[in-house]
């Protein structure tokens, strides 16, 4: 199957919609870095903030993604693999949606460790996931001849753009979550926080649900 | 769950002294010899409105024998902290637990005309999942809902420590005790903390068979009651260190931490110093190493009197004890009010400088030996006590009540449940308003008041002021 080049334009735009979306999710971490701005006085800890936020989200996409590409080498089980994935991705939506309880261990999780706590804010809320059906379909997974060699290169491609697409993702909600966070802190003042904070918690848990199926169609259909 | 953040919560303690002020307060009816069942008050504090400054509503318990004393709401500010990502609690239920029989009731008041029991939890399922009993102080944070207990376990609560329970803060279900490392904490009275800073600091009252039946003179003569306050690494649940004022200085209470959580100062009052019988502030604070340093930064006199004006208790000592029983703390950080509850005084310090306090403002209504009069010409019951601070800052709320067995003690054969206000000067200074007096239905005492949106002994906030 080759993707044409609206499909790609297509799927690199959800990479970077995804990336914005999570990046406005006060969920997601765009408080801590006006609280840690705040807290110290200085401007620069906030930057550092926004920073540690970026690297944990980073870490929780390629988390996710890497096994993933290693499972694309398995080109003859690309159709179960999307399906099942897309299946995966979907349950983690209806999951969200029926458990509406708030990860407590969240708040276990020291304030000052902001790495730690954007990592396992993406993983509780399968922000990785999100990114699984429209990452294998960046693969585009070329079934060929299927020869050894062919699958080792395939992989080694697919390892490089679960990298680029976990990047440009992270880049994308770093530059929106710190839009926010900037201009809360320079522009708008607190008063603004508890005005901007929407509560996301259904809308995620259906774009959870609606990627899923995107990938169990997509999965379906290229077969 | 809201779709917006409850317009109550507030990033700042500055955001909330700007906020609508309060048009309800919820008082705690306590009936002392449980003849009654106890309630919660809904007292109209609109000055517009026409049943101002009356009871408008009282809601009843259907047991009796519960004593009602402290009580919290489900959710506060803390809500806005950045790490939960989700600040869509209502603050609709007040917490209300009943420090004899150990039962604790979640109260609907998003109607407070309408106010409502929604849950009963049952003593035995906070002794079968806790260890704990007679739960007292609430708190919303992080984990959800801290519950301080001041008995252990056991008939008389003396089978092992009292401690800190957790509630979930949506379905109220008791989770289990708090503490994984307790250090040298063995009693327990109230708690509070700084939120992005990732301290607790609790205090000492005394174990039950302490106080359930009144106070021990023994106890206090040798010294017996809580004079340590502990600090806590909030989120390992770990006592990380003690401070022990002196055993002089008995019954530490009251910790009140400074609301903007940029700083890291805080106060507690002590009941009396028997040494001397001064009540005593003490100011804690973050050294630049690291550890926790306090001082005594305000002593109040005791007052000579004739044994004949005094209860047999304090007969052999011809002297009036301050009391210092509660204390609390503007939101602007700027005054901290202490009710000296023997004394029938209420002052007001002036705490910029939290290492110099000066005495800006002082009422006297109640007291022992004394009586001081309403000036609306009513009487007050025992004196001054629970205070609370409306956000603004422009109001003083407090009623007269201590715990029923110690106000027989300390006011034999008085009797009766007030509540009133006082006005707060532009710089400073305390003036009683006349026409503000709440006299609780008879055979009720008066407690803990929670203001509508919250108050000054409520909202944990977790962004600095600007």
């Amino acid at each position: 199957m080759e993707l044409d080049a609206s499909t790609m334009t297509v799927l690199w735009g959800a990479v970077i919609l995804s990336g914005l979306y999570h990046g406005v999710n006060p969920g997601m971490g765009w408080p801590l870095a006006v609280s840690a701005g705040l807290m110290e006085g200085r401007h620069s800890a906030m930057a550092k903030a926004i920073g540690a936020l970026a690297i944990g989200h980073l870490l929780a996409m390629l988390a996710i993604l890497l096994p993933f590409s290693m499972m694309t080498a398995l080109v003859t089980w690309q159709t179960e693999i999307r399906a099942g994935a897309g299946a995966l991705v979907f349950a983690m939506g209806v999951y969200l949606l029926i458990n509406r309880r708030h990860p407590r261990f969240l708040s276990r999780v020291h304030p000052t460790k902001l790495v730690l706590w954007s990592f396992l804010a993406a993983m509780a809320h399968g922000a990785g996931l999100m990114l699984v059906p429209i990452y294998l379909g960046i693969c585009g997974i070329d079934a060929g001849d299927g020869g050894h060699d062919a699958a080792r290169q395939l992989m080694g491609q697919n390892i490089a753009s679960a990298f680029i697409v976990a990047l440009v993702h992270t880049i994308a909600m770093t530059v929106a979550g710190g839009a926010i966070a900037v201009a809360i802190y320079f522009y708008f003042g607190l008063k603004f926080l508890s005005r901007t904070w929407f509560n996301l918690d259904v809308v995620w848990a259906l774009s959870l649900i609606l990627v899923g199926l995107f990938g169990i169609y997509t999965a379906v259909q290229g077969h | 769950m809201t779709l917006r953040p409850d317009p109550t919560f507030h990033a700042t303690a500055q955001l909330a002294m700007q906020a609508p002020v309060e048009n309800y307060g919820f008082t705690v009816m306590l009936s002392p010899d449980g003849a009654q069942p106890d309630g919660i008050a809904v007292v109209d504090l609109d000055p517009k409105s026409d049943s101002y400054g009356t009871i408008v509503n009282t809601l009843v318990m259907p047991y009796k024998g519960d004593e009602f004393h402290h009580f919290g709401w489900n959710a506060c500010s803390s809500s806005l902290s950045p790490l939960s990502g989700h600040a869509f609690l209502e603050r609709r239920y007040l917490i209300v637990p009943g420090i004899r029989s150990s039962r604790i009731y979640v109260i609907d008041v998003k109607d407070p005309m309408d106010a409502k029991i929604h849950k009963i939890i049952e003593p035995e399922e906070v002794f079968a999942k806790t260890g704990y009993s007679r739960p007292h102080t609430i708190h919303c944070g992080p984990e959800g809902i801290y519950v301080s207990t001041l008995g252990g376990g056991g008939e008389d609560g003396t089978d092992g420590p009292p401690g800190i329970f957790i509630m979930d803060c949506e379905t109220f279900e008791v989770i289990g005790r708090y503490e994984m490392d307790r250090g040298k904490q063995d009693k327990h009275y109230d708690f509070w903390w700084n939120l992005p800073q990732d301290y607790m600091v609790s205090s000492e009252w005394g174990l039950p068979p302490q106080y359930e039946n009144g106070i021990v003179a023994e106890d206090l003569l040798s010294n017996k009651y809580g004079h340590s306050i502990h600090f806590w690494d909030l989120r390992k649940r770990k006592n990380i260190q003690t401070i022990d004022f002196g055993e002089n200085y008995q019954m530490a209470l009251e910790i009140r931490p400074a609301h903007d959580p940029k700083k890291s100062y805080g106060f507690c009052g002590v009941v009396v110093d028997t040494t001397n019988l001064q009540g005593a502030i003490f100011t804690w604070w973050r050294g630049d190493d690291g550890t926790w340093q306090s001082k005594k930064t305000i002593t109040i006199d005791p007052r000579p009197e004739k044994p004949e004006n005094l209860p047999p208790l304090l007969q052999g000592f011809e002297a009036v004890p301050p009391l210092v029983t509660d204390i609390d703390l503007s939101l602007d950080d700027k005054y901290l009010y202490v009710a000296c509850w023997g004394l029938g005084e209420m002052h007001q310090y002036d705490v910029t400088d939290p290492m110099n306090p000066v005495l800006a403002g002082k009422v006297e209504l109640g007291g022992i030996g004394r009586g001081t009069k309403h000036p609306g010409g009513g009487d007050f019951a025992f004196g001054p006590q629970m205070v609370e601070i409306s956000r603004d800052g422009k109001r003083v709320y407090w009623t007269n009540s201590l715990y029923s067995t110690w106000d027989d003690q300390f006011y034999p054969g008085q009797e009766g449940g007030q509540m009133v206000m006082a006005h707060v000067g532009e710089n400073g200074g305390l003036t009683l308003d006349k026409d503000f007096y709440v006299d609780f239905p008879k055979g009720y005492r008066a407690h803990q008041i929670r203001l509508e949106g919250g108050d000054c002994s409520t909202d944990s906030f977790c962004y600095p002021n600007v």
